[in-house]
């Protein structure tokens, strides 16, 4: 089992943020698991980490509006190899995200009070 | 596998505390205690004949604690469970346990929130998640929402079905005299109003008001020499499926699908035999996904079943006749106030809005986004 005095979870998942990369981990039988996680969930067994290939689909989605702000989209994306996020669509009106988009992964690079993150555009427009 | 017995114990006090809008620095515990006596006063019942405190509030991290201080008892038993809304009726489970074990006889379950005088962001302020508080949804809300944008995808449910909810809790609200809402709503009503996050508007949401109370739990046999005529429990059922939105498995199918047959295998019930359902209406969508869940329409059909007045007073269903969360009163863990009115409904104590012939009457729970899922079936002596 991994050591939690050295590195946590959140810790690896970050420095490959860092990056530029989505990390995400495999179970011994090659279940994704996400968030990043000590154990295996239900066999608590290992965990591997794994670079995802970044393209997903929107599962669903939802325009929260914000006093003063445009519509800010909060989805959530189920990604190609097996694993869910929450996320934003970004490059696309929060409206126009729908259920069943096909997206793509980059790393928004976050501020001095925020680690960085990952988000999503639209892969058509991303051609 | 043993477990909890039908009918072994009985609801014999149930009250609000205040409602609505509460004094300035009028604290949580005082509303649980207010609500306390007025519950033991229902059921004639002294306070030094209590021996158990259940007790949860967002705004007193060790509720039991709390209010055994402020009441100055020494309970023998106690429980601060807090899994959210749902808390209280997984409080009625707990105490029956300890009841049927002689572990209490006598216990109180409580609940108090001043969330409109201080604002909901003091009264639950929320942890920080690296995995989801960076897109800033606002939770709860945008939660839910996203689970009405699901149902709607995959079953064709409409704003429409979910503002009929809404518009039915009002119409039982009116009928209501201490729901906060008074005037008429309509469906335009609730498409119009301000968005918060799509679909919702505020009037897909539930209130904000201050409120709380509490019920009286004891053994069926002390149940009979009380005040008022026993409202038996029946059936009880727990079930948990996730902690935050994005590791819900499927986002139109809650855990209510198993504390529902939990509780209906406990009570040897089915939906059909119930008279009347409380369920849980943070936002438009609950009561939808929990008539599914819980056996009274197939899954997928909850938006056209609410359709036209379906719930609402004169419908073929009646659901939350005190108005619910989303008219009558929500002060942030609204499970207390959901077992209340299905309570005094098996009472026959609901003047205007009162079910006919209400023996059977469900109360289900919801707690954090739809993550923990608690049914209570209650009865009158003749379902025993």
């Amino acid at each position: 089992m991994q050591s939690l005095t050295e590195k946590s979870p959140l810790g690896t998942f970050l420095e490959h943020m860092k990056k530029g990369e989505l990390a995400y981990q495999v179970t011994d039988d090659g279940k994704a698991i996400f968030y990043p996680r000590a154990v295996a969930p239900e066999t608590g067994g290992n965990l591997e980490w794994r670079v995802s290939k970044g393209l997903g689909t929107v599962y669903t989605t939802t325009a929260v509006h914000y006093k003063g702000e445009a519509p800010l989209n909060v989805a959530l994306i189920d990604m190609d190899e097996g694993f869910r996020l929450m996320s934003r669509v970004e490059d696309i009106a929060a409206m126009d995200v729908k259920i069943g988009m096909r997206v793509t992964f980059r790393a928004h690079p976050g501020d001095e009070k925020q680690a960085p993150y990952p988000v999503f555009t639209p892969v058509e427009r991303s051609k | 596998m043993s477990g909890l017995t039908k009918g072994s114990v009985a609801v014999v006090g149930a009250a609000e505390s205040d409602l609505g809008l509460v004094a300035p620095n009028t604290s949580p515990v005082d509303l649980m205690a207010q609500g306390t006596m007025r519950a033991l006063d229902d059921a004639g019942l002294k306070l030094s004949e209590v021996d158990a405190v259940f007790a949860a509030a967002t705004q007193s991290r060790f509720a039991p604690m709390a209010l055994s201080e402020y009441l100055r008892i020494k309970p023998r038993y106690f429980d601060g469970t807090i899994i959210g809304g749902s808390s209280f009726m997984t409080h009625v489970a707990h105490a029956q346990a300890a009841i049927e074990h002689g572990l209490c006889e006598v216990a109180v379950i409580a609940y108090g929130s001043t969330q409109r005088s201080v604002s909901r962001a003091a009264a639950s302020p929320r942890e920080y998640n690296y995995y989801e508080s960076p897109y800033r949804p606002i939770l709860p809300i945008s939660a839910y929402a996203m689970a009405a944008a699901r149902h709607m995808h995959e079953f064709g449910t409409t704003r429409e079905d979910l503002a009929e909810v809404a518009v039915a809790a009002r119409k039982w609200a009116l009928k209501n005299p201490k729901a906060w809402e008074k005037e008429p709503l309509t469906v335009e009503d609730v498409l119009n109003a301000r968005m918060v996050s799509y679909p919702f508007t505020v009037r897909d949401c539930c209130l904000v008001v201050d409120g709380g109370g509490a019920i009286v739990l004891t053994s069926a046999a002390r149940a009979k020499s009380l005040r008022k005529k026993p409202v038996y429990v029946l059936g009880v059922g727990e079930a948990l499926s996730h902690s935050t939105i994005s590791n819900m498995p499927d986002l139109t199918v809650t855990a209510a699908s198993e504390s529902g047959p939990r509780a209906f295998g406990m009570a040897k019930l089915k939906p059909s035999d119930v008279d009347m359902l409380s369920l849980y209406d943070a936002f438009t969508i609950t009561p939808i996904l929990f008539l599914e869940d819980l056996g009274f329409c197939p899954k997928g059909e909850g938006g056209r079943f609410v359709s036209g007045g379906a719930i609402a007073p004169g419908g073929k269903l009646p659901v939350n006749t005190s108005g619910g969360g989303l008219s009558y009163c929500h002060p942030g863990m609204y499970g207390l106030l959901v077992m209340i009115e299905a309570i005094r409904q098996v009472r026959g104590e609901c003047g205007e809005r009162q079910v006919p012939n209400c023996e059977v009457a469900l109360a289900h729970g919801n707690g954090g986004v739809l993550s923990s899922q608690c049914t209570v079936i209650f009865g009158s002596a003749s379902t025993l």
